[in-house]
């Protein structure tokens, strides 16, 4: 009678295996990237509303903020954009985006209906700073830290549920909304 | 206005599912006549309405309906017609409709062909199938809805990724879902089995040709993927032992298993509870390869955009399909009793080893595949096994499962009689030892140590599979179709391990930089990289190398390999060129320019690749074949059950 119970007790155990796996794969793509505690990459580009003023990495020290790549050609982008809205109207942290690989016309016309939740753009046009950054699809973000080092990396569509638990709760107490 | 009708049936859809599966099952064990009459009509019912969604976002992409985010995700105007219909399963949720809706048809082909099945034990199977069906149309409906909308839309759609763009890609998933959806109709028979506590050799005889149907499915979809692998992505293997080829071959190796051990089960009321056992473990493992596919907690590239709620809505339906179909298992089981014992030289005998070393195999690949979950669990340093694990385990199930094949063929039920066979195992194994070492030594030379053993084996697996059926065409007797398909499938076998052998030991390979006029030598054969052309294609532009393959210094085939740049996405891929010898695949793949006007190029010679996907065809036939066998569609039940009674010597 009990031999019949071993394959039970098997898929039982091979289900408690499943399910720390499940659990655990939303943090699987913050591990894979070799930046996480590193200092951020150097970056020098071209802004989106004019290409003669530049943003760099030096002007971003010495506060927490987060970059965030994206492109007008992704459609997780698009999903990911009303969150950004709302996200931004917390003001809690600069939001830097990174039009990656992109058309200036195009992300001008894409902000100009949808919204602008950036506190600046830079124009990664070759996409080499992405790269730096490790970024393998947009959408992706990033948590940088007063001392400029990468504390978390988001793969995939922000939402709400994320950015509360793995962002705001990095930013120091004082500045939560 | 067409998406929200698709949204709508589906979730019409949903409502029909939950009234087979209550009319199914409670109709069944309650007796009402009426409740059972109803389920034939939800089943139709539900197989129209998943059809009208299907249908549904076919016209969105088809429209370029890029305001459907599923349609923008997946497809882009300049993206042919072919592939933006394809599309519709190159991604998650379309996979899933494509998943409901297959279910649906295996479902309405089991209503239609159960009318002369006892009327409660029909409804229970397809009761069981209304449950599968109620879990994976939710799972759509709830975490992964195709329909949903994005407004504004934007102007042009993302594209559907370059590497599904491609013909074999398009049919692949139909074509396995089919196999992996339809070891269901197995998984429910063996369910409404345990549930009326009764499981004779006429339910083996009912279940036998569904399941034999969908491995054949399993087996040409498998084919076609690793078909695909070869030649589009460029690097000329073809198998991995990637967590979702695996995910698919573990089914198939548990499915044939039970396709065998049904063979005993139907001939002499052997290994009740084990077939059943089985039954839930093939369609287990397909639900926990989609598992594995779907929630991304495996392959990291997968897990784009890897949402836990899907991970965890498909766990919990695999704990309630899988552990509820396994604890009546261990409550019905026992009640099963397998009258007639047989000498261990009987062919139930060989057809138990076959099964022990598949499951056995199944069960090595699946520690292989879930090393780095449990690695994870156990909270141990990452650790994933790769080829060297499955290269080294596979074979040492495989060789000797090949030698029990080629010796259980000529073995007798109930009493095994090799003695009498004696004649044919010797002959047979000096065929396979004068031909195969032949080829291997004169023909190809030595190559690893464990090539003569697979080529011997498999002549040897070839060679016996004929002596039966040519014995009974010369007295004159009746070549059933069990016969005639049992002996193709077994010849694809062969045929499989013979390619197999080869392609690991004499794949001649050379990674070369090279400029065009210059050429690469590999012993007979020379590719001479003639020139390099610009092409464009729909939604991509790419360069063309012409390379010309010359043998003993005559040109013998031209072979075209390309680096595409699909535009939407920005990716580059190879495709391969490929010319087919009878022998041997003349290969080349154009991978990168490595600047100065060289290219690097990989160039291969692999002998008898194309006999694996002839091999895997050869299985499908075989098993379509058998399956169509008279005995499972002209004899009335009666007749059916008294012969069942009297089931001796038959073949299988």
């Amino acid at each position: 009678m009990t031999r019949f119970l071993i394959p039970g007790l098997i898929f039982l155990l091979l289900a408690g295996v499943l399910y720390v796996g499940v659990v655990q794969s939303p943090n699987k793509s913050t591990m894979q990237s070799a930046l996480l505690g590193k200092p951020a990459p150097a970056f020098d580009l071209p802004t989106l509303d004019d290409p003669a003023t530049r943003i760099t990495s030096a002007q971003l020290a010495g506060r927490p903020w987060v970059l965030n790549v994206w492109g007008t050609w992704c459609v997780e982008c698009r999903v990911e954009h009303e969150v950004l809205m709302e996200i931004a109207g917390q003001r809690a942290v600069p939001i830097v985006g990174f039009d990656w690989k992109d058309d200036d016309d195009a992300a001008k016309e894409w902000l100009r209906q949808l919204g602008n939740p950036y506190d600046v753009v830079a124009v990664d046009k070759d996409g080499r700073a992405s790269i730096e950054f490790g970024v393998y699809g947009a959408p992706e973000t990033f948590f940088i830290d007063a001392h400029g080092i990468v504390q978390y990396r988001h793969v995939g569509a922000m939402t709400l549920d994320i950015w509360r638990r793995e962002f705001l709760s990095r930013l120091p107490k004082q500045a939560l909304p | 206005m067409i998406p929200e009708l698709g949204h709508f049936t589906l979730i019409l859809a949903l409502i029909l599912a939950v009234a087979q599966t209550v009319f199914g099952l409670v109709g069944a064990s309650t007796g009402n006549v009426r409740w059972q009459a109803a389920v034939r009509p939800a089943v139709a019912g539900q197989f129209v309405l998943l059809s009208a969604s299907m249908g549904a976002l076919v016209y969105a992409f088809v429209t370029f309906d890029f305001s459907v985010v599923y349609v923008a995700s997946n497809a882009n105007s300049a993206l042919p017609t072919f592939y933006r219909v394809a599309a519709l399963w190159g991604a998650h949720e379309g996979s899933l409709l494509l998943w409901g809706w297959i279910l649906a048809a295996w479902t309405l082909a089991v209503a239609l062909a159960s009318r002369n099945l006892p009327e409660a034990f029909a409804s229970r199977v397809l009761g069981v199938l209304g449950f599968v069906s109620v879990g994976f149309l939710l799972f759509t409906l709830v975490t992964s809805n195709p329909f949903e909308r994005i407004i504004p839309a934007p102007a042009d759609g993302r594209d559907l990724n370059p590497v599904l763009q491609d013909p074999a890609l398009a049919i692949h998933p139909p074509i396995l879902y089919m196999g992996y959806v339809g070891f269901a109709v197995a998984f429910a028979f063996a369910c409404a089995a345990m549930l009326e506590g009764k499981l004779d050799q006429v339910w083996a005889r009912w279940t036998r040709p569904w399941t034999t149907l969908a491995w054949a499915f399993l087996t040409v979809g498998i084919a076609l993927g690793s078909w695909w692998a070869y030649y589009e992505l460029g690097w000329g293997g073809y198998w991995f032992w990637d967590p979702v080829e695996n995910a698919v071959f573990m089914p198939w190796l548990v499915g044939t298993a039970l396709i065998h051990s049904l063979a005993a089960t139907e001939k002499r009321g052997l290994f009740k509870s084990w077939t059943l056992l089985l039954s839930i473990l093939a369609f287990s493992l397909s639900l926990l390869g989609t598992f594995l596919v779907r929630s991304g907690v495996l392959t990291s590239v997968h897990s784009f955009a890897a949402d836990p709620t899907r991970g965890l809505f498909i766990l919990a339906f695999l704990v309630v399909v899988i552990g509820g179909a396994l604890a009546l298992y261990a409550w019905r089981a026992p009640l099963l009793k397998s009258p007639a014992g047989f000498e261990p030289t009987a062919r139930e005998a060989f057809l138990l080893y076959n099964n022990i070393l598949l499951v056995c195999a199944a069960a090595m690949v699946l520690v292989g595949t879930l090393a780095p979950l449990i690695a994870d669990a156990l909270r141990q340093p990452a650790l994933s096994v790769g080829e060297p694990w499955y290269n080294t385990m596979f074979p040492v199930f495989m060789l000797p499962l090949m030698a029990l094949v080629a010796i259980g063929i000529h073995a007798g039920w109930k009493r095994g009689q090799l003695g009498r066979s004696r004649l044919r195992i010797l002959l047979g194994l000096g065929i396979a030892l004068v031909l195969g070492l032949t080829l291997v030594y004169a023909g190809y030379g030595p190559g690893k140590w464990l090539t003569p053993f697979g080529v011997v084996l498999a002549i040897w697996i070839i060679v016996s599979s004929l002596f039966d059926p040519i014995d009974r065409l010369r007295r004159k007797l009746t070549l059933p179709r069990a016969v005639v398909g049992m002996t193709i499938a077994h010849i694809g076998l062969g045929v499989g391990v013979l390619a197999i052998s080869t392609v690991e030991s004499y794949t001649v390979e050379r990674d070369v930089a090279i400029a065009p006029g210059e050429s690469v030598v590999m012993g007979r054969f020379a590719y001479r990289f003639d020139d390099l052309e610009a092409v464009e294609g729909p939604n991509y532009d790419a360069v063309r190398a012409r390379i010309t393959v010359l043998k003993d210094g005559k040109p013998v085939a031209t072979l075209n390999p390309e680096q595409r740049n699909y535009w939407v996405q920005r990716q580059t891929l190879t495709e391969a060129g490929i010319t087919s010898l009878w022998n041997m695949d003349l290969f080349a793949a154009l991978r990168a320019d490595v600047g100065a006007g060289r290219w690097s190029l990989r160039a291969q010679l692999r002998p008898l690749i194309d006999y694996l996907w002839y091999a895997a065809g050869l299985m499908a036939l075989g098993g379509i074949i058998a399956a169509t066998d008279r005995r499972y569609r002209t004899r009335p039940l009666a007749e059916e059950a008294a012969a069942a009674e009297r089931a001796g010597a038959s073949p299988a």
